[in-house]
């Protein structure tokens, strides 16, 4: 008699043969290695895992993972993994995509498997820039971008992801860092623990066309004052010191210095369900005053469309019986010669 | 009049159509007499034509509707040329229609509608009812409207509502008129309003004031009676092309042994499709209606990738629209299935008409060398065998499949010899399980079918994708000469299924003078006429291709037997530069690119004009 013996997965088991080809000192390789981290400890089965991505550097990611990997056509992703998913309810499916991918040209595909809540992850690495096509401006680009498609600088305002995330109904909403290896690592692992639509943005810095887009939010002489670390049930404090809070005055998020009058009391605590919040947090960017929140900004659980398609298929079937295909092709009205 | 004064005339082959504006119900009134016909025992074959707008103004004659149906106690192959009878609900239909009835025909007018308004809108400046119009047709005028509501006066019902059971007045009066009973007819209506029973009453009493009516006026001295035609032993059913393609699609899946899944996005003339799949779900099937067109094929892909029969179904927008997808799908040689319900072109075209000029769109339409096998349905019924083939050679070689049908096939209908679902061949699907030694592109020899390997299944992780792949591991490559093969590959890949399907075998003589050579929906006129030119003594055979691509391996030999060939097609002459290309034979085009099917007539002419000339 042979005994099974459940192995336990490790990092090892999800690196591919390939070698991987982004360029020296990109974001994607932290990326990378947090995700291969993460899933061996998600308690999923490796042949139950499928990356699906797009087109740009960010989507060759699946080729380096060794699970189940779709590296599909440009903006797409979204919509492979809704008919992957459907098909087999069973897997984890992954979409990597980047700036250009998903908010550009797959930008439909992306407002709508949000609005579907299929219960799918997206990680969206954000560079701001086209990095495949070498360095031209992305729809997530500051205007005024110069690039060598606007040399006297851009003319598009950006989307901000996670605002038009949420407007399209989605059921989970968080951003996190490259180089933040801890807080990506953390938030990976709470995008899978989300039944639903999950959407990361992942700021991930390109050294070679826009190179520290990010730099003050990564920099350690800096990053204390323009990240707000969201923390579930914590008061919203940030700065060097601790010493600054966010408070909500009228209908906008403001900052307050902590001290003699005011204290961490009056700071506004975060409650990542509720969603008007959600929509000022999404919206609120390092100005040099108030600072650019990280974590997870909204979660919600509401029924997913997998699992209601499934119940409309249970549904019918209680109601109708199996299919008979002889009775279907006959159909009411026949005749007999 | 007593009875006596009637007669009873016995015909072999009728043509009648239905037309008036698109709110008249018209395409209702022509199915319920095809259902009719079909139970009757008749022959028959329609063609519904109905106008892009769902609503044009009342009156217009953009918004004539019609449904013409060709019975006979013989086998038919076409909706019909010529009208015996036109139904006209208003000037506009009659307008429009006037011109298709044959000399002597009788024309049924609701004369409630010769309003002036519509009269003008039609464009007549006196009313044709007036003046000689009508010299030559039999005209039965007939102020149906206020039949009908007299007849329904006591019915507590809008006069609007009331109104829109005239219909069924012009029905009944044609079920009188062709020796009909009206049982199927009150059955439907019953059925179909079961929770308005004042709506069952209004129609069911308009139908029967319009048969009663055609009993007691002595306009009409003479009904009809097509006898029944001779069918082979079997059970029966009148079935339209997309309803036909659908259950294609569910016996697929259940002679596969697979889920299907469907991803669209709604394109007339196709959404049939989606309409009726999405009323199966018993049958486990699981349709996504998805955001865009693009979207409808990436989902059935990545369905496909995870081990579902995938299938997509759109019309020549659309199918633009998912060419990048459909290259992904040729090299990731996964299995899929294209419905390309084709219709009037380019751009938007004419979404509600037919056309066969999306045939250069599925052979080439998409960017590299990017062969995709090509089949298509010759009539209503031929969808199902055509949708049901395509999964099996999708599924049994792990390739795309586009299947041509078109607005013609799609909403005509036929009666069908339904088949038992046992005598439907198996589909056989082999999923690979085991880990030793796979390569995901190594390929099967014969099919050349490369392992499915699901998601899900352990061990087998691994990567697909648009860039070119490494022959056997799959892997991304850029090299040269791995390129060049992987190229001659695919093409192989399509070519090889040539070995599996049946040789051409052309109705008639296997040798001759002509050979009318055709693809998809014309196949009713070219059959029509084929037999007429052969009645008539000329030697004439019909070759009808279901399989384009690859086309059947003895197809050029075929084609040498003949002195001359020629393809009608409704288009400027697709085939034609196929065949002409490959086989490097002078074939000859008749081509139209109207919105409409070809007549008989105008292939007939064309066959005799060849045969002699």
């Amino acid at each position: 008699m042979t005994e099974v013996i459940e192995k336990t997965l490790t990092r090892k088991d999800f690196v591919s043969d390939q070698e991987v080809r982004w360029c020296p000192g990109c974001g994607d390789y932290a990326i990378l290695a947090a995700v291969q981290k993460v899933f061996p400890e998600l308690g999923v089965k490796k042949e139950n895992f499928l990356i699906v991505s797009g087109i740009g550097c960010s989507s060759r990611f699946p080729y380096y993972m060794d699970t189940y990997g779709f590296h599909s056509i440009h903006g797409r992703a979204p919509a492979f993994a809704s008919g992957a998913k459907l098909a087999n309810p069973d897997l984890s499916v992954w979409i990597i995509t980047g700036d250009g991918d998903a908010m550009s040209i797959g930008g439909n595909h992306f407002i709508h498997v949000l609005r579907r809540n299929l219960d799918v992850n997206i990680l969206m690495f954000n560079n701001r820039i086209y990095g495949l096509t070498k360095g031209q401006y992305s729809p997530t680009s500051e205007l005024g971008k110069v690039t060598k498609s606007t040399p006297m600088g851009s003319l598009d305002y950006p989307f901000n992801p996670p605002s038009l995330a949420l407007g399209s109904g989605a059921t989970f909403v968080a951003r996190t860092i490259d180089r933040e290896s801890k807080h990506l690592s953390s938030i990976v692992k709470e995008s899978h623990a989300h039944r639903g639509g999950s959407f990361v943005e992942i700021y991930q810095n390109c050294n070679i066309f826009n190179d520290r887009a990010f730099a003050n939010m990564t920099d350690k002489e800096t990053k204390m004052e323009t990240q707000l670390v969201l923390e579930e049930d914590q008061p919203m404090i940030f700065g060097k010191d601790k010493d600054k809070g966010i408070v909500l005055i009228g209908s906008q998020l403001s900052v307050i210095e902590l001290g003699d009058d005011r204290n961490v009391d009056d700071v506004l605590v975060h409650n990542s369900g509720d969603k008007n919040m959600a929509r000022l947090l999404s919206a609120m960017t390092y100005n040099g005053d108030l600072p650019t929140p990280i974590g997870v900004l909204y979660k919600e659980e509401r029924a997913t469309y997998d699992d209601m398609m499934k119940a409309q298929l249970k549904s019918a079937l209680d109601a109708k019986g199996p299919g008979d295909l002889d009775a279907l092709i006959k159909g009411s009205n026949t005749w007999t010669v | 009049m007593s009875d006596q004064d009637k007669t009873v005339e016995e015909l072999d082959v009728v043509t009648i159509r239905f037309a008036g504006d698109s709110g008249d119900g018209m395409q209702l009134t022509g199915t319920q007499f095809t259902d009719n016909t079909a139970i009757f025992g008749n022959d028959l074959s329609t063609l519904p034509d109905y106008p892009a707008e769902i609503r044009a103004p009342a009156g217009s004659l953009a918004g004539v509707s019609s449904f013409q149906l060709q019975f006979s106690n013989q086998t038919i192959h076409t909706p019909g040329d010529d009208l015996d009878v036109l139904v006209a609900m208003n000037p506009a239909a009659l307008k429009v229609h006037l011109p298709d009835l044959q000399e002597n025909g009788m024309v049924l007018v609701n004369t409630a509608n010769f309003s002036k308004k519509n009269l003008k809108l039609a464009g007549y400046e006196e009313s044709p009812l007036e003046d000689s119009t009508f010299d030559n047709y039999r005209l039965i005028e007939v102020d149906m409207t206020k039949l009908v509501a007299t007849a329904l006066e006591d019915l507590v019902l809008s006069p609007k509502l009331k109104a829109r059971s005239t219909n069924m007045f012009a029905l009944g009066l044609l079920y009188w008129l062709y020796e009909r009973d009206m049982d199927s007819s009150i059955t439907f209506i019953t059925k179909k309003f079961a929770k308005k029973p004042e709506i069952i009453e209004a129609n069911v009493k308009a139908l029967k004031t319009g048969y009663f009516y055609g009993e007691t006026i002595e306009a009409i001295k003479t009904t009809y009676r097509v006898p029944k035609a001779e069918f082979a032993k079997g059970t029966y059913r009148n079935i339209m092309g997309n309803h036909a393609a659908a259950l294609g699609l569910v016996a697929a899946a259940e002679k596969s042994g697979l889920d299907l899944f469907y991803g669209g996005y709604p394109i007339t003339p196709a959404s049939d499709i989606l309409h009726y799949l999405s009323n199966y779900k018993n049958f486990g099937i699981k349709t996504f209606q998805a955001e865009d067109e693009i979207s409808g094929v990436c989902s059935a892909i990545g369905a496909a990738f995870a081990g579902n029969l995938a299938v997509t179904a759109s019309s020549g927008p659309g199918i633009a629209l998912k060419g990048e997808a459909l290259g992904l799908a040729v090299m990731t040689e996964l299995p899929l299935v294209v419905v390309n319900v084709q219709r009037g072109g380019p751009s938007t075209g004419l979404p509600t008409k037919t056309e066969q000029s999306d045939l250069f769109q599925a052979m080439y339409g998409r960017n590299g060398e990017c062969p995709m096998v090509v089949v298509a349905p010759a009539t209503p019924l031929d969808c199902f065998n055509v949708t049901f083939e395509a999964c099996k050679i999708a599924l049994e070689h792990m390739i795309p499949v586009m299947v041509l049908s078109d607005g013609y096939v799609a909403n005509g209908s036929e009666p069908w010899m339904v088949p038992s679902a046992a005598d439907l061949p198996q589909i056989k699907v082999t999923k690979t399980t085991d880990p030793e030694n796979f390569m995901p592109y190594s390929h099967a020899e014969g099919t050349v079918a490369r392992p499915w390997a699901v998601p899900g299944t352990p061990g087998l992780e691994h990567r697909i994708g648009g860039l070119e792949k490494e022959d056997q591991t799959g892997n991304v490559n850029y090299d040269p000469e791995n390129h060049h093969y992987m190229n001659l590959h695919r093409q192989n890949k399509v070519d090889a299924i040539a070995n599996y399907i049946p040789e051409a075998k052309p109705y008639g003589d296997d040798s001759g003078e002509l050979l009318v050579l055709g693809w998809g929906g014309t196949h009713g006129a070219i059959r029509s006429s084929v037999e007429r030119a052969q009645n008539a003594g000329h030697s004439v055979s019909h070759l009808h291709l279901r399989h384009i691509n690859p086309f059947p391996k003895n197809l050029g030999e075929v084609l040498g037997n003949y002195k001359k060939v020629l393809i009608p097609e409704l288009n400027l002459g697709q085939l034609s530069t196929m065949i002409r290309a490959k086989f490097l034979v002078d074939a000859q085009g008749l081509n139209k690119v109207a919105g409409k099917p070809f007549t008989t007539t105008e292939v007939y002419n064309k066959i005799l004009q060849m045969v002699k000339g």
